[in-house]
């Protein structure tokens, strides 16, 4: 082998700052490959897709209101991650935080107060720890793999979601469309935070989650359980911490946190349910999570990340012509380059030719 | 007599929409059994079903297209082992990575064949074999693909539990750090196991736009690559078990939609979530003995593999 | 050490003098956005990709034959798969400042996110495809399909034997409820014996799932197949299973030559060029269009050679009553498939119970309120 990986005593401290960078470089090595072989002028091309969403106050506002379901699951599943629990329902649960939320808001249509944000939030987060419950109790009860039924229950929330709103929750005033009513403008949508963006009181949540969760894992001996449960399981199981315990918490608060997300997307940017409130974003905060390094800070900082290919990716569109397509390859192609840079920390590289030690 | 006929047609219907999942489910089956956790199923499966689709207008051959499909899976199979065995990036979040690569790459070769129609497959008729009622079109009326998925369980089954190579596969998947010590190459092994898998997810994504519906549209696997994943974990890793968890999650879509063709009034949205529950409802009662699960699942699944000495 | 060592160090040398060479020519480049003159910036957003193979790509086909109409005068750029929540008004507003001046949101589901960036850019004009929400810089616009839908009925009713009708149908919207009736109703006119049957897949795209329910409806004895989804699945299942099959949103035939008996197309290359034209002459203003085969929105494809003369003749009747405005597709009695009178006779349903439409005629198999 030409390449051998030699792991550090220590995980290299600069290379962890180094490597995003490192992943950067390589990044835009390739898009000048690759935008150059398509005919457009490369530098354009990273400055559209990664620079301009930046440069003004609304594109800020826009990253941020993208990384925040994403922020809220990704904490969620980086905590059952950590304790070996898959949950890759978060979109289920998302799904249904928003049913539950929205529901509320309909609930109260006409009769709103102040109280309906707070309720709808409550709501939201009962939601998604119900369905986040489902998979849970059949593993705990049944031991039935947590990955397949999170999975099948993500599309049987999607069609509930469907019935609902082609049916009895739809708006009346609507010409039979398959939405709901819009919420309430006062009480049953998050303020703006900030004139001349869409920023919502959703954000404040997701950064309030982030800390709260890193409490918890950082600072609480249920965090500890969690982390040894998902590291050396025969220890945890010896040192009487209960495994059971563990898939609960994972489900619920990563339930909980999702069903949040669903519930601030729709009373934050949607106003209303509709057949399709998510692009995915529970599936993609699993990304987010890695990239994140299961660490909530790093969770942060990975979803704006992300929020950035994503609206990046809508710029190159826009101002530049590119297909969709492009996109998703230069998404995969620089996730790659993050995974493969994180290596760096934790290994380190030797060129190792037998043929060129023998003559040397 | 209207009624067999229609569990006929669900029969057929069932085999025909459960073969794109049994061929990812079966190489997925393979990748893990190794140890590895591939979850770019859906991404190789477009990648081999634009690349084939290319393939057969490019040359006017479908087994040439067939082949390409294999093969375009393949190789977008090594980029992803190469990441997770040789540079042992995380396997969770580069199988996504690599599901997000694959959607776009393959819309974006496939741009200019959208809307080019080709002559697909057909079944193959055995002389008096077919022509038996019931028995005639359920198993003797396919395409080659759908025969090959079958033999491709097998052959699976008894390269994994009845020959030497199999058995070390299995040992790699188990224990790596074990496997290695009494001297098996378990970086080699793994590779071919994920080749594998990318071969097979390619000739999925090739089945679906050669012969199901012989057509190129962006996306057009629409999930199934997910739904192989949950197949394998459905199946508790057994080759004989994913075979008929597709054929039961395809039979039961197939089911529901005749469902609607009699003229039964149902909802449409709460129909469409039977394959689901169906299938956890099916898990939950394979699952309840705990021995048996843990028995299959491959002790090492996702442990990255490196050699200290 | 020596041979080896040195080409590696020639090699590293001429690979920095490479790339320097690379940035420097990209940056010498020409940007490509600098302001083409007086071009006016025209967008699109679609809700699925132009690969769909059908109701995108057809708006797509729009948009390049605005660019052939237009030459340099225009400069057009879209946005795919945007999803109908959030996304939406973000990349609208995209749109809206970066000097788009004329908008074109093209799914039903981008309604309000188009009202909401509208009132923010009073002056950009926006075109929202079969909403019913208009500002005064908003308008709306859709086709009439349903009048498409029941000249393919006729055909489709005097081709078939079982009397069975297979429609493979998406999501039970208003749209599409229209477009099932009105086929049912150019059925029963030729054939009041014959059934149509709706099977729904719960997707616009997804070839295989179409696929299947053309083969189910087809095992079910349907010998005539139409569809209200993207792909040409339903077309191939036909032709393999030796039946009929109508194709919608483009002509199919290419898919089923013997199964194809025609389709309904969907052509917005005239009301769009008709659009810009008017912006480019100031005369833009904010109308609710809901053009038929009058504005040549609806077209027809050509009729398969099996399709007997008094059919073609039946529907060049038709074709031309429609365009007239003689003959009404909605015109009344018309009873629902629970024996319920819709439309008195001598009556005609108006636009706005066309628009809303959740009730199915009598000859459909199946019911809507769930």
């Amino acid at each position: 082998m030409l390449l051998r990986l030699e792991p550090r005593t220590q995980s290299s401290k600069w290379l962890q700052v180094a490597s995003p960078l490192i992943a950067a470089a390589l990044t835009i090595i390739t898009a000048f490959v690759l935008f150059g072989a398509l005919g457009k002028n490369p530098v354009v091309a990273l400055y559209t897709f990664a620079i301009q969403p930046l440069t003004t106050l609304y594109g800020l506002g826009e990253l941020s209101i993208k990384a925040m379901p994403l922020m809220l699951c990704a904490l969620g599943l980086s905590i059952g991650f950590r304790g070996n629990v898959w949950n890759i329902g978060a979109e289920g649960q998302l799904t249904f935080g928003a049913i539950a939320g929205g529901g509320v808001a309909l609930w109260a249509y006409g009769n709103e107060g102040v109280w309906l944000l707070p309720t709808m939030i409550i709501a939201g987060g009962l939601g998604g720890m119900l369905y986040g419950a489902i998979p849970a109790f059949l593993k705990n009860r049944f031991n039935t793999n947590e990955i397949l039924t999170s999975l099948m229950l993500t599309y049987v929330s999607i069609q509930v979601l469907g019935y609902l709103v082609h049916g009895p929750w739809r708006d009346p005033d609507g010409f039979n469309f398959p939405e709901t009513r819009i919420f309430n403008e006062v009480y049953g949508i998050f303020p703006v935070l900030i004139d001349g963006t869409r920023l919502h009181l959703g954000v404040v949540l997701a950064l309030v989650a982030v800390v709260v969760v890193w409490v918890l894992m950082a600072r609480t001996f249920t965090g500890f359980q969690i982390e040894v449960g998902g590291q050396a399981p025969h220890a945890a199981a010896y040192a009487g911490y209960s495994q059971k315990r563990v898939v609960w918490l994972s489900f619920l608060i990563g339930g909980g946190l999702a069903g949040i997300a669903g519930m601030a997307e729709v009373a934050g940017v949607i106003g209303q349910l509709q057949p399709v409130i998510s692009p995915g974003y529970g599936f993609a905060a699993i990304i987010v999570a890695f990239l994140g390094r299961l660490h909530p800070f790093g969770v942060l900082v990975a979803s704006l990340l992300m929020s950035l290919m994503y609206i990046g990716g809508e710029s190159l569109q826009m101002n530049m012509n590119l297909p969709l397509a492009v996109t998703g390859v230069f998404q995969g192609l620089l996730l790659f380059f993050v995974l493969g840079s994180d290596v760096l920390i934790r290994y380190r590289i030797r060129f190792a030719s037998s043929r060129r030690e023998a003559l040397g | 007599m209207e009624g067999l006929d229609t569990v006929v047609a669900i029969l057929v219907g069932a085999i025909r929409a459960g073969t794109p999942l049994v061929l990812a489910a079966m190489g997925e089956l393979v990748t893990e059994k190794s140890g590895v956790l591939n979850l770019g199923v859906e991404g190789m499966m477009l990648v081999g079903a634009v690349s084939g689709f290319i393939a057969t207008v490019a040359t006017g051959n479908i087994y040439v297209g067939i082949a390409a499909s294999i093969v375009a899976g393949m190789l977008i199979a090594l980029l992803f082992a190469f990441l997770v065995l040789s540079l042992m990036t995380n396997q969770v979040a580069t199988g996504l990575a690599l599901t997000i690569f694959g959607v776009g790459l393959s819309a974006f070769m496939g741009i200019k064949y959208v809307g080019t129609p080709i002559e697909g497959l057909k079944p193959i008729l055995i002389p008096y074999l077919s022509d038996l009622p019931v028995v005639g079109p359920i198993l003797f009326t396919h395409d080659i693909l759908i025969y090959a998925a079958v033999l491709l369980v097998i052959g699976v089954a008894w390269f994994l539990y009845k020959t030497r190579r199999g058995l070390i596969l299995r040992a790699v998947g188990e224990s790596n750090d074990a496997a290695h010590a009494i001297g098996h190459p378990v970086m080699m092994i793994r590779y071919l196991a994920v080749l594998f898998g990318g071969g097979a997810a390619g000739l999925a994504g090739g089945y679906l736009s050669l012969v199901y519906t012989p057509q190129w549209v962006e996306n057009m696997t629409a999930g199934r690559g997910w739904i192989a994943l949950a197949l394998v974990v459905f199946a508790t890793w057994r080759p004989g078990r994913v075979l008929l968890g597709a054929y039961l999650f395809g039979g039961i879509t197939i089911m529901s939609l005749h469902i609607q063709a009699l003229g039964f009034n149902v909802s449409s949205h709460l129909v469409a979530t039977v394959p689901y529950l169906a299938t956890i409802l099916v898990l939950v009662i394979i699952s309840r003995d705990a021995t048996k699960i843990k028995l299959n699942a491959p002790a090492a699944l996702c442990r990255p593999f490196h050699p200290t000495v | 050490m020596t041979q080896g060592t040195g080409l590696w160090m020639a090699a590293r040398r001429r690979g920095w003098a490479l790339m320097l060479a690379v940035l420097a020519a990209a940056l010498l480049q020409g940007d490509g956005l600098s302001a083409a003159g007086a071009s006016l910036k025209i967008g699109f957003v679609y809700v699925s990709p132009v690969g769909d193979a059908g109701w995108t790509y057809q708006h797509d086909l729009g948009r390049r034959a605005i660019e052939r109409a237009f030459g340099d005068r225009v400069k057009t750029s879209y946005v795919e798969s945007v999803p109908e929540g959030a996304d939406a008004t973000r990349v609208i507003r995209g749109l809206a400042a970066s000097g788009h001046k004329l908008i074109f949101t093209t799914s039903f589901g981008f309604m309000n996110p188009t009202i909401k960036v509208a009132g923010e850019f009073p002056d950009v004009k926006f075109e929202h495809a079969s909403g019913y929400k208009r500002l005064d810089n908003v308008a709306t616009y859709l086709a009439r399909f349903y009048e498409g839908r029941y000249l393919t009925g006729l055909v489709a009713g005097h081709m078939t034997r079982s009397n069975i009708i297979g429609y493979v149908a998406a999501f039970p919207i208003p749209e599409v409820v229209r477009g099932i009736n009105a086929f049912t109703l150019g059925v029963r006119a030729v054939n009041p014996a014959a059934d149509v049957r709706v099977v729904w897949t719960s997707s616009w795209y997804d070839p295989g799932r179409e696929r299947e329910a053309a083969e189910a409806l087809i095992s079910q004895r349907a010998d005539v197949v139409t569809q209200h989804t993207d792909s040409t699945a339903p077309v191939q299942a036909a032709q393999d299973r030796g039946v009929y099959a109508i194709g919608y949103h483009s002509d199919m035939s290419a898919f089923g030559p013997r199964a194809h008996l025609t389709a309904s197309t969907h052509n917005w290359s005239n009301y769009y060029i008709r659009r810009v034209r008017e912006f480019l002459d100031n005369k833009w203003k904010s109308t609710n269009t809901w053009g038929g085969i009058k504005d040549g929105m609806v077209v027809l494809a050509p009729l398969n050679r099996a399709v007997p003369e008094k059919v073609r003749a039946l529907v060049a009747e038709k074709t031309a009553a429609i365009a007239d405005g003689r003959f009404h597709v909605f015109a009344g009695p018309i009873t629902d498939n629970r024996g319920n009178t819709r439309v008195a006779a001598g009556k005609t349903l108006p636009d706005g119970a066309l628009l809303k439409m959740d009730w199915f005629v009598a000859g459909v198999t199946g019911k809507l309120k769930q």
